[in-house]
């Protein structure tokens, strides 16, 4: 699929499971698609292997936009692109967005064949400068 | 540099320190962020731990990042990266200039800064660590740099927190120490405990 990839990760793999399903609701299956939550015990958190693995299935060559919730998330989606190889973390990024309404709204604009930039960008219009 | 028995004697001692102190660092989080500090780190020390025979047979720089890396993959909150960040970077300057113990330091901390997108005053662990390295360039003892570290940690107490969760309580961070110059103290009182 050449649509960017959307991974939401949150502390919680309810909040995040919970926007993929509002995802999915708008753009079904035309976007590449992940999510993880928890932390690598299961409890409330992030976990770095489970970022790199969701950013795996959400590959796609035209790239992958991350959405987090909280703090760690960030740092921790951060480290995982990082940790990535150099050809394909050039090709993520962790959007400044809230969770849900930035995965719905860069999903809704990936589905129809926006550029990484152009889905970033629509994520961060939610956000104030 | 560093010798295997001593990286093996500070694997432990910070693993030590950190189980010995994690439902401290839990109470200092729950006032005033989400309470998950101590499970966190002793989570990812725990799993260093774990693999201390195989980490400490590495040479120094590569038991270094390997411990950072460990953090990265385990403690599964922002300090994760943040701590990983400092061992990963500590081992990558070791690599350059072997045995240059303070320009090491400084340059780690300077990538938890930018890791965290935070700066000193902050009421981060950047507050215990900015003062350390400074400390560790003027050739400090081990002694005082201990002291500079719990010193800094009480500072924190009268800040008002700029990053992080505790942020979100804006003045109502302020008349607390943060757990996590809580935690960078105590790691480096068991580094100064074993070199
Ligand atoms: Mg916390």
């Amino acid at each position: 699929m050449s649509n960017v990839g959307i991974v939401i990760v949150s502390h919680s793999p309810l909040v995040a499971e919970g926007a993929a399903d509002m995802v999915r609701q708008m753009v079904g299956d035309d976007v590449p698609l992940a999510w993880c939550g928890g932390n690598p015990d299961g409890g409330l958190g992030t976990s770095v292997e489970a970022i790199i693995a969701a950013i795996d299935r959400a590959w796609s060559e035209n790239g992958v936009a991350i959405l987090v919730d909280l703090g760690g998330a960030e740092t921790n989606s951060e480290m995982a692109v990082e940790m990535l190889d150099p050809a394909r973390a050039g090709k993520v990024v962790v959007c400044n967005a809230p969770v849900v309404e930035g995965a719905v709204m860069a999903a809704t604009e990936a589905s129809g064949g926006a550029s990484l930039a152009e889905v970033q960008a629509t994520a961060e219009e939610l956000s104030p400068a | 540099m560093i010798t295997s028995a001593q990286l093996k004697a500070l694997i432990e001692a910070l693993s030590a320190t950190v189980a010995a102190h994690a439902a401290e660092l839990t109470d200092l989080d729950s006032a005033i962020g989400d309470g998950d500090h101590g499970a966190n780190m002793k989570r990812g020390f725990d799993a260093v731990a774990g693999e201390a025979d195989a980490i400490s047979a590495k040479p120094e720089a590569e038991a270094l990042k390997a411990i950072g890396t460990k953090l990265v993959m385990t403690v599964g909150g922002a300090s994760g990266p943040l701590y990983g960040t400092l061992f990963l970077t500590l081992g990558k300057e070791l690599t350059v200039s072997p045995d240059d113990y303070p320009a090491a330091l400084r340059r780690a901390v300077d990538a938890v800064a930018a890791r965290g997108k935070s700066a000193y005053g902050q009421k981060t662990m950047l507050d215990v660590l900015y003062p350390v390295a400074e400390a560790v360039e003027a050739n400090k003892s081990k002694a005082e740099i201990v002291a500079v570290a719990h010193d800094a940690v009480a500072a924190t107490r009268d800040r008002k927190a700029i990053r992080g969760r505790a942020s979100f309580l804006g003045d109502r961070s302020i008349g607390h120490i943060d757990p996590g110059a809580r935690s960078s103290a105590l790691l480096v009182e068991a580094v100064a405990g074993v070199l």
